[in-house]
């Protein structure tokens, strides 16, 4: 079934790349050099070209900026053919260029009917994501950082023990942690939920802003209650702190609304 | 049984009831117009012709014996004509009224006597029931017993008592005819005794359906010590046209269709792959052991072998439902073995037709042709299935949409038409299987948005009832079918070899499959699961049903294929039944675990969903999540819109359900403590001055009859709004106290009207009463849950204040039809927010329209107090009702929020997720302030007399 469904698909943004042939491919760093031509960043372009040493060197200067945070053996993951894939797909987006800015995810016309859209894509450049700062926005991302923010969506590997799936598994929910604590603060207040609920549905014609608010109010009481149990009648709940968060996803079966299977080359047809 | 033995219809007209109820005369409608159709239109199978490729198209093997008309079975032996209802000729000259085959598409057997009865309707049991009395010869206590068959629901195969009946041996000498409800009676009582009244430990250790087999062995050999006759036996048409269907639809209807189609690949896989290939391994391997010789003389020929390999290669649904739902693996590892279940139908019925066909044209003249044919014939049965299932389901939801008017037969609707998808891919040879699972799958979404809540119960309530039934029914008579000794014929060799090879090609063919999935897979199958899924084949009525429907003259050794069948059967079900929950626990296979539905877990879901779309869209793969995505979409915006209810479409959102199913299910705890306790004082801080306790004791049944049964019946439109009043002063008491009064003068001291008797078939209309306590209830919810979130947010009284305005405002313009004013553009949720440095700020930062937005807010406390406003001049000094906010004295006439027209959701505040259900975490609520709206103090002031009389307990705790 799954085979049926993954045939190539079209993407409407143009980009010159579109006929890239895989000999080119297979040729290697060099030959794609020349063919991308107009490196504005060669440095980039250099570990770009030879993936699985880019992504070790990327895995290596993760574990400089946030030590500790990262299970090893992830590298294994992602082999050398999906970030080809997924190199590809970045020069279709960037047009060529050697990064990303916000504007060029608007070429991707699926996304458009994506209620939180925009949360998506902020996350993209989210600093804190790309593990290049605490706070704050990128104005731009090159090919590696792509490469981290595609990396929170792998798979959990068999061979990965607990700790590192409990790792892995952390770093996923910090994603979407980050994602709705939109002002970096280590919190989702009532407001920041909010927000992201209204947006949620706002898929949904039918369902006011009202609705989603008190939605929101509920499960943020619904998280006080679990995070704080029982409350002293003056006590004040601040917001969803990274803990309570972990908190609420208890129990939680993540493995499969965390995972792409983006990774998987049979599945990738992305050059046309 | 005795199908292939000849048979005639006999007597069976006598039975005829004398009226029908409207639902089956619409049944029978169908049924008769289905029948015409099919003498008209089908060639008949012809044996001596050998297949044409009319013959070869798949016909579905429950059909060999047609049970509507039954022409397949008994054309060529004995085309007894009967007097026709509806006048349908059938070429066969066969025309035989349907309500006569609705009553008899069993077969009887002249020579003893003996009639089959099918009660497949329970309104026909009724009917039969009262022709019985009609004829005179029925005791009451008969009629009663037949009437507790019908309690039961159980459809159910029952012998009529002939001469020489196990009845009259039994000397209940009633007549030839009125022993039926007794005897339908009986097994169904026994069943259902078992059912509910065996202890849990039996039915922890041993599944139900080992017990059923067991039991009915028990009853099949009481039936033959007495009469050496077997009376009782599971006919193939009886299984599948009345006992399987409701299964499946059962399971269709109630499947989780995102689990389902988010593991369809591998539920194919194994459904289509795995079933070819034990049907291969399995037939070949014994044609194998037979040519050494093991098996002794046996007449049958490697097409046998693959015959009887393709019956036995399915796993049956009904016994994997019964065993692995006490064993409570987790879902995946049980959608996958249950949908292999369901699906693998398709495969079944193509197999089993084309080895037919070739064992009927013998093995040397089958051409390569007839097997292209063959393949080609499962791509028809199973997408022409599926297809008709689709387009049933479509209908149905189409027809459930413009109920609106008569929700008294929406659940039939719901009954009929996926009943006639299994009918209809029955009459074009397609697998009906698979027609009511998509039939149920496909509509299960639209149909519950739109009937009304009473039919979704009813449908849920019937539809277990008559799957469970008919579960009971089939491995009860699996088991007494298995006591007639002229069925057995015992081969040792081939017995013990089928089952081994079933067993272990069953187990190689998961274990490759697996191997091969776990390449493609998210969520990796381990060495466990496979464990788990091998065993987990478990064979069942389906393959007896097809055994039993082969042509003995053509398939030499029937008897030992039927009896081989039967020891499989019950070894699967028996043993690995049994041994399937040790074995589960032993290798501690993942379980499922029950959980309560939380909002953050949906909400959190619901961005996850959107997130992995989104990746996918931007990595520019067509991947498991983009297809959700587009198909949701779809669905938003085409399907939904021609098949929801314009109401439905907008309350139907996961999201807003789970929140409302919350909020009641809190409701309803909170509101069952109080009962509990005999008080809803509980909920009051210590701290408040006055004590009131209003004793609900006195008036328990009052309070049963309003509250409790309120809170269960009434499930639509429950607005439970947060935002407290807070911070009660006594200095405000009085006002508050006449406000009060006021409120339950207009609204709840409205003398109870007597309940009117009015009798409507087709109504069920909602009386004065329920409306009225309807509205108590909202209040009461709404006050209660309004104090509680005040405590537990402890938010800044302005804040809370300017919140809940902006709340009321909302819910009023849900829920009133009246506009009120304008509408708040976009509200600064910046000023709103609960965090302290925002607190303190509260009052500088209001934003310049906040007068605007509180004057829809207040109107409905506005409306409350303007009777009273004058006659208070105290100061009113609660900020809701200082003046400076309530300027807008103009809106005030506004309808409560709770006299809104009813079908709407409205979504409110979630009060918390945990309400104590024991003292234990009783004293979690202790320190919610209760709202200085409390009608105690009301009571308090005017004194015990003047309270209420019967709405008062709930009114009173608001």
């Amino acid at each position: 079934m799954r085979s049926s469904c993954q045939e190539p698909r079209p993407i409407s943004a143009h980009h010159p790349h579109g006929n890239c042939d895989l000999r080119a491919l297979e040729k290697g760093s060099e030959g794609r050099n020349e063919k991308t031509g107009k490196a504005s960043n060669p440095g980039a372009l250099d570990r770009k070209t030879s993936p699985s040493v880019g992504f070790g060197a990327l895995m290596q200067a993760d574990m400089q900026q946030s030590p500790g945070t990262r299970p090893k053996g992830l590298e294994r993951q992602v082999s050398s053919d999906q970030i080809e894939q997924l190199h590809r797909r970045f020069k279709q987006l960037s047009g060529d260029q050697p990064t990303i800015r916000k504007e060029n995810f608007n070429n991707v016309p699926d996304l458009e009917l994506n209620p939180i859209r925009s949360k998506i894509v902020r996350a993209f450049f989210d600093n804190r994501n790309l593990r290049k700062g605490p706070s704050g926005l990128a104005d731009e991302i090159n090919f590696e950082d792509f490469l981290t923010i595609m990396s929170y969506f792998r798979p959990i590997d068999t061979s990965m023990d607990e700790e590192q799936v409990e790792l892995s598994r952390k770093e996923k929910l910090r994603f979407l942690f980050h994602m709705y604590d939109s002002d970096s603060d280590g919190r989702i207040t009532l407001e920041e939920y909010r927000n992201v609920v209204e947006e949620l549905l706002s898929g949904n014609p039918h369902i006011e802003k009202e609705s989603a608010r008190s939605i929101a109010d509920g499960a943020m009481m619904e998280a006080a209650s679990v995070c704080m149990g029982q409350m002293e009648p003056d006590q004040v709940y601040e917001g969803i702190t990274f803990e309570d968060f972990l908190k609420i996803w208890q129990g939680i079966d993540i493995e499969t609304k965390m995972h792409v299977r983006f990774l998987n080359m049979e599945t990738m047809a992305l050059c046309h | 049984m005795s199908h292939a033995e000849g048979h005639s219809w006999q007597n069976v007209g006598n039975c005829r009831p004398l009226a029908y109820a409207a639902f089956v005369r619409v049944f029978v409608y169908f049924l008769s117009d289905y029948q015409g159709f099919y003498c008209n239109q089908r060639p008949h199978w012809s044996v001596a012709e050998g297949p044409r490729w009319s013959d070869l198209r798949p016909r579905c093997p429950h059909l060999g014996a047609h049970s509507l008309c039954g022409h397949w079975i008994s054309s060529s032996k004995q085309p007894t004509c009967r007097r026709a209802l509806r006048g349908h000729k059938c070429p066969t000259g066969c025309s035989t009224s349907p309500i006569e085959q609705t009553l008899s598409p069993g077969s009887c057997d002249p020579g003893k006597g003996k009639t089959e009865l099918v009660f497949w309707n329970l309104e026909q049991q009724a009917e039969l029931l009262s022709w019985g009395r009609g004829q005179g010869r029925a005791s009451n206590s008969e009629v009663l017993a037949g009437a507790m068959v019908l309690g039961e629901g159980v459809k159910h195969v029952g012998s009529m008592g002939g001469p020489q009946g196990l009845l009259s041996t039994l000397k209940l000498t009633c007549g030839e005819w009125t022993t039926a409800p007794v005897a339908s009676a009986f097994p169904a009582l026994l069943g259902s005794l078992k059912r509910f009244h065996l202890s849990h430990k039996v039915t922890s250790v041993v599944p139900e359906s080992a017990l059923l087999i067991v039991l009915g062995l028990v009853l099949g050999g009481i039936v033959w010590a007495a009469d050496h006759i077997a009376s009782f036996t599971l006919t193939p048409t009886v299984f599948f046209f009345y006992l399987l269907p409701p299964i499946v639809l059962d399971a269709g209807y109630f499947m989780p269709n995102r689990l389902f189609f988010g593991n369809l690949g591998t539920i194919l896989l194994y459904a289509v792959v795995g079933t070819v290939w034990n049907a291969a391994t399995t037939g070949l391997s014994l044609y194998g052991v037979f040519l050494s010789g093991l098996m002794g003389d046996l007449k049958i020929g490697l097409l046998d072998f693959l015959l009887f390999g393709s019956l036995i290669a399915a796993v049956d649904p009904v016994a994997v439902l019964a065993v692995f739902e006490e064993v409570h693996v987790n879902e995946v590892l049980f959608i996958i073995v249950f949908g292999e279940s369901l699906l693998n139908d398709a495969v079944t019925v193509v197999l089993y037709n084309v080895f037919e066909s070739f064992v009927a044209l013998g093995g040397d003249n089958v051409t390569g042709l007839d097997c292209v044919k063959g393949i080609v014939s499962f791509f028809v049965v199973s997408l022409g299935g599926t297809l008709v299932g689709v387009i049933f389901a479509f209908l149905l939801s189409l027809v459930t949409r413009f109920t609106k008017h008569v929700r008294i037969i929406e659940p039939g609707f719901v009954f009929i038409i996926s009943y006639l998808s299994y009918l209809t891919s029955e009459m074009l040879s397609l697998s009906a299987i698979l027609a009511i699972t998509f039939c149920g799958i496909c509509c299960q979404k639209y149909v519950k948005a739109n009937i009304s809540e009473q039919s979704a119960t009813t449908v849920r309530y019937t539809m277990k009832m008559l799957a469970s039934g008919a579960e009971t029914i089939i491995f009860m008579f699996l088991g007494i079918s298995a006591v007639n000794p002229f069925i057995w014929t015992w081969n040792t060799a081939f017995v013990l070899l089928t089952l081994v090879f079933i067993s272990v090609y069953r187990a190689i063919g998961v274990v490759l499959q697996t191997w091969l999935l776990n390449r493609y897979r998210m969520v990796q199958l381990e060495p466990i699961d496979q464990v788990v899924l091998s065993y987990g084949g478990l064979r069942g009525a389906v393959a007896f049903a097809l055994v039993v429907l082969l042509d003995g003259e053509k398939v030499k050794e029937k008897n030992l294929f039927v009896s081989t069948t039967i020891i499989v059967v019950f070894f699967t079900v028996i043993f690995q039944g049994l041994t399937i929950k040790p074995l589960v626990q032993w290798l501690k296979v993942k379980r499922s675990e029950h959980r309560e539905p939380r909002l953050n877990e949906k909400l959190h879901g619901r961005a996850f969903d959107h997130i992995l779309s989104a990746i996918e869209d931007i990595s520019g793969q067509i991947g498991h999540n983009y297809l959700r995505d587009k198909w949701s979409h779809f669905d938003r915006k085409f399907l939904s819109r021609v098949l929801m209810r314009r109401s439905a479409q907008k309350s139907r959102d996961q999201i807003l359900n789970v929140f409302h199913e919350l909020n009641l299910k809190d409701a309803i705890s909170y509101v069952a403590e109080g009962e509990r306790r005999g008080s809803l004082a509980f909920i009051r801080s210590p701290s408040t001055d006055n004590m009131v306790n209003v004793d609900f004791a006195p008036r328990s049944s009052a309070v049963e009859a309003s509250v409790s049964y309120l809170l269960r019946e009434n499930v639509s439109a429950v607005c439970l709004d947060m935002q407290s009043l807070e911070q009660r002063r006594r200095s405000i008491r009085d006002a508050e106290d006449m406000v009060t009064h006021h409120t339950l003068q207009q609204y709840l001291y409205k003398p109870r009207q007597e309940y009117k008797h009015l009798y409507s078939r087709h109504e069920l209309t909602p009386t004065e009463d329920e409306k009225q306590d309807r509205e108590i209830f909202h209040r009461t919810m709404r006050k209660r849950l309004e104090s509680f979130k005040t405590t537990k947010l402890g938010l800044n009284q302005n804040k809370k204040a300017a919140k809940m305005y902006k709340r009321e405002r909302a819910q009023k313009r849900r829920n009133s039809s009246i506009p009120n004013g304008k509408l708040p553009t976009e509200n600064p949720v910046q000023n709103f927010t609960i965090k302290e440095k925002d607190l303190e700020l509260s009052d500088t930062e209001e934003h310049p329209n906040y007068e605007e937005e509180m004057s829809g807010g207040i109107e409905f406390l506005a409306s409350v107090t303007k009777d009273t406003a004058s006659d208070s001049p105290a100061g009113i000094d609660n900020p809701v009702f200082s003046p400076d906010e309530a300027l807008d004295r103009g809106l005030l006439a506004r309808l409560p929020p709770w006299l809104s027209p009813g079908e709407t959701v409205v979504p409110s505040q979630r009060a918390r997720t945990q309400i104590p259900h024991s003292p234990s975490t009783f004293r979690r609520l202790t320190p919610f302030r209760l709202s200085s709206k409390s009608v105690d103090s009301f009571l308090q002031a005017d004194g015990p007399e003047e309270r209420p009389p019967a709405a008062l307990p709930e009114s009173t705790h608001m």
